[in-house]
């Protein structure tokens, strides 16, 4: 059961947003989510001379999340009219309810107030909607590991992999991505690509990454990739973390397209999103791309969330279900004590998306996990 | 009851999935890929997630998991013991 929005696609949550173009419009949106209750704001830092391919790419994930089904209209507020209009204009492209403030020559109270009033009606309007049945390959479901261990390659990430196939089968969207996160079983991803070109986009968008590595890098990054939390679960190189990564793309999926950051998928099927492997981050741009619901293994028990997509929490680490109960929606710990089926695991987490989809609220929408992480790829001017 | 988990039967690697693991402790295994049991006596106390050797290690070995390289011995390892980042580390950056 999902909302369906004017372009046709099927949304699962109903939300009215207000975003702000800029870190100066933060304080507005704040404001009119105040005033208008059931509305959100989704603050950030950026949006201020930012250019060229960065500048694209924050246009991109606004619009994007704007786009995103899981979002019924959007109020926009930026400091000025012109960068305001391009956000507002790439939103209204999807046939939602959006409307463009700025605050140059007015003000934060008289724009506080404008805003105010559309977002009564927007919320009004969005309050009427009602879920209608589709089919569960019209839920587009995007996947990243987070605070992985070594449970997570044993249980949680071959468990997600377990539902990709099955989703893959039916004629899903999918996508998963963490480019670094893939060094040592690179190999393996290329020989899941379903033609040369394929494998030769993935190519180079990995080898651009292991670029800025090698750039960048101060040590052999055990600081940074493997995470502390990852070394003290027992991960020990990057190799092993990304092998223990792969498992997120089952046995079976062939990977049918490679997109860029926020970029829209336009074929059914797995895809690759270069992406960083930070998971506030990846999560934002997998929102952006248009997916509706996330899965997020985790090892030692990342707490993230996302202000329009939903994020299912599953976990194998005995402890960690234990000491994290809240945080987790799927525990698939019975796999580590020869208990449960992969098979079995991957149904449970199908049970799950589905039960979320029709309404029921993730532990990280519960506690209010609303990470919304803009990916900046150089200096501002 | 397992203690410890294999991913494939040539990995050099178990992922110990119990708490409190103490050296001298008798291990069972499972080799999830072939439904295979092993057993084996752990030398060196091992927190849950952390990885057992399953065979004796010089330095310059290879360290396999999934059946795949994980990265390369820099201290002698025996056959039991905690296989972390003291004595492994990657091939790679």
């Amino acid at each position: 059961m999902g909302y369906r929005r004017e372009n046709g696609r099927m949304g699962i949550r109903n939300h009215v947003i207000i975003l702000p173009l800029d870190d100066l419009s933060n304080s507005a949106c704040e404001a009119v989510a105040n005033n208008i209750k059931g509305t959100m704001a989704i603050p950030h830092p950026y949006g201020r001379l930012q250019f060229g391919a960065d500048l694209d790419l924050h246009f991109r994930t606004l619009i994007g999340t704007g786009c995103n089904p899981n979002v019924y209209a959007v109020v926009v507020i930026g400091i000025e009219p012109q960068w305001t209009e391009i956000v507002v204009n790439g939103i209204r492209a999807s046939g939602k309810p959006v409307e463009g403030f700025w605050i140059e020559g007015n003000g934060d109270i008289a724009t506080i107030a404008s805003a105010s009033k559309a977002a009564y009606s927007m919320i009004k309007h969005a309050s009427k909607q009602q879920r209608v049945s589709a089919p569960l390959s019209e839920l587009w479901v995007s996947t990243k590991c987070g605070e992985s261990d070594t449970t997570s390659g044993c249980g949680s990430n071959p468990t997600v992999g377990n539902a990709f196939d099955k989703l893959y089968d039916i004629g899903s969207t999918l996508v998963f991505g963490e480019t670094t996160e893939l060094t040592g079983g690179e190999h393996l991803v290329e020989a899941r690509c379903r033609t040369d070109e394929i494998k030769s986009k993935f190519k180079f968008m990995f080898d651009r990454y292991q670029d800025i590595i090698e750039r960048h890098k101060t040590s052999d990054l055990s600081d940074s990739q493997p995470t502390k939390g990852n070394i003290a679960g027992g991960l020990t190189t990057i190799e092993e973390k990304a092998l223990g990564n792969i498992q997120k793309i089952g046995k079976k999926c062939m990977v049918d397209g490679v997109l860029d950051k926020a970029e829209e998928p336009k074929t059914s099927g797995l895809h690759f999103m270069d992406s960083s492997s930070a998971a506030a981050e990846m999560v934002t741009l997998c929102a952006a791309s248009g997916f509706a619901a996330h899965f997020f293994p985790t090892g030692q028990g990342n707490v993230i969330g996302n202000p329009i997509l939903p994020v299912i929490k599953l976990c194998a680490n005995p402890k960690t279900v234990r000491t994290m109960s809240e945080h987790i929606d799927v525990d698939v710990s019975g796999l580590l004590r020869r208990e449960e089926t992969m098979d079995s695991a991957g149904d449970k987490l199908l049970d799950c998306l589905i039960r979320t989809a029709n309404g029921e609220l993730t532990a990280a929408e519960i506690l209010g996990h609303r990470e919304f992480v803009l990916t900046r790829l150089y200096e501002s001017a | 009851m397992i203690h410890f988990v294999v991913h494939e039967p040539n990995d050099s690697v178990g992922v110990v999935v119990v708490e409190g693991v103490q050296s001298g402790a008798e291990l069972i295994g499972w080799v999830m890929d072939g439904d295979l049991t092993l057993h084996i006596k752990s030398e060196s106390e091992i927190p849950i997630g952390h990885k057992i050797s399953l065979k004796d290690f010089n330095p310059g070995d290879t360290v396999l998991k999934y059946g795949v390289d994980i990265g390369k011995v820099v201290a002698p390892i025996k056959k039991g013991e905690h296989l972390h980042v003291q004595n492994v580390k990657t091939k790679r950056w």
